[in-house]
């Protein structure tokens, strides 16, 4: 487990670099990483973090598919947003852990 | 963990040539996988493989009953050969699988494509199979990217860390 420091916060990471503890995520955190990443974020990526967050805390499997489901925005704008591995990019800096879905 | 990155996949040519529920699923499951993973994709439909992308097939798939071995009744026992000519046993049966991975969150395979495409993944038609079956480029569905030779096939798959898959 490693630890790092974003918006003057301690973060816990594990070795792939996805939060342990995603209670210790704020949106001023996910700006940090977003630009580690090439990325800067506006309020359609904050949205869709948001949903992922919710479904994560809620117990329930993240899927590419669930996104279409969203009612934020569809599969094609997400791959836009988080261009590469879009559902692995949202939920590292949405600070939830990484997806082990298949789809 | 740098002979991983040496090695690293970056790029997935599938190659469907059946069109049961689970070679198609079998496809497509991997096709979506590389796309999410952020790898350049191709799936290439051909011989049977084409129920999937004609437009009229796409999503009445079935899977086989007859000469199925590993086919198992639900509770564990094998499903007899012959219990699958029973008239509507292979759609019941389509049914059930499909309905099996329904739940899981698996989509139909019009969706399927919706996602494989939305994310930049490229579905090609077989040229030689297109003639063979007599569909036309109307017949399929509007996923498909383009008509291909084998040879155009090739082409499309090659570069640095591909890899061709049948499937």
């Amino acid at each position: 487990m490693a630890q790092k420091t974003y918006a003057g916060v301690t973060v816990d990471f594990n070795e792939e670099g996805y939060f342990t503890n995603p209670s210790q995520w704020t949106k001023e955190i996910a700006l940090e990483i977003a630009k580690e990443e090439g990325l800067v974020l506006t309020g359609q990526h904050f949205a869709i973090m948001e949903f992922l967050r919710n479904k994560f805390l809620a117990g329930e499997a993240l899927s590419i598919r669930s996104i279409n489901h969203s009612g934020v925005i569809d599969v094609k704008t997400f791959y836009q947003l988080f261009p590469g591995a879009p559902l692995k990019k949202a939920t590292k800096i949405a600070g939830i852990p990484k997806p082990v879905s298949c789809i | 963990m740098s002979t991983e990155q040496n090695y690293a996949i970056k790029k997935v040519n599938l190659i469907c040539a059946k069109g049961a529920i689970e070679d198609v699923y079998a496809t497509l499951v991997m096709g979506n996988g590389a796309v999410m993973e952020g790898l350049e994709t191709n799936i290439f439909f051909t011989f049977f493989g084409l129920d999937a992308i004609v437009k009229t097939r796409m999503d009445k798939l079935h899977t086989g009953v007859v000469g199925n071995p590993a086919l198992r009744l639900p509770g564990g026992l094998r499903m007899p050969s012959l219990l699958g000519i029973i008239p509507g046993m292979e759609a019941f049966t389509s049914w059930m699988m499909m309905g099996q991975m329904a739940k899981l969150d698996i989509p139909p395979v019009s969706e399927f494509m919706d996602l494989i495409t939305a994310g930049g993944g490229k579905i090609y038609a077989c040229k030689l199979a297109m003639d063979m079956f007599k569909f036309k480029k109307e017949d399929l569905s509007e996923h498909v990217s383009g008509i291909l030779t084998i040879g155009e096939f090739y082409a499309h798959a090659g570069g640095e860390g591909s890899q061709i898959i049948f499937t």
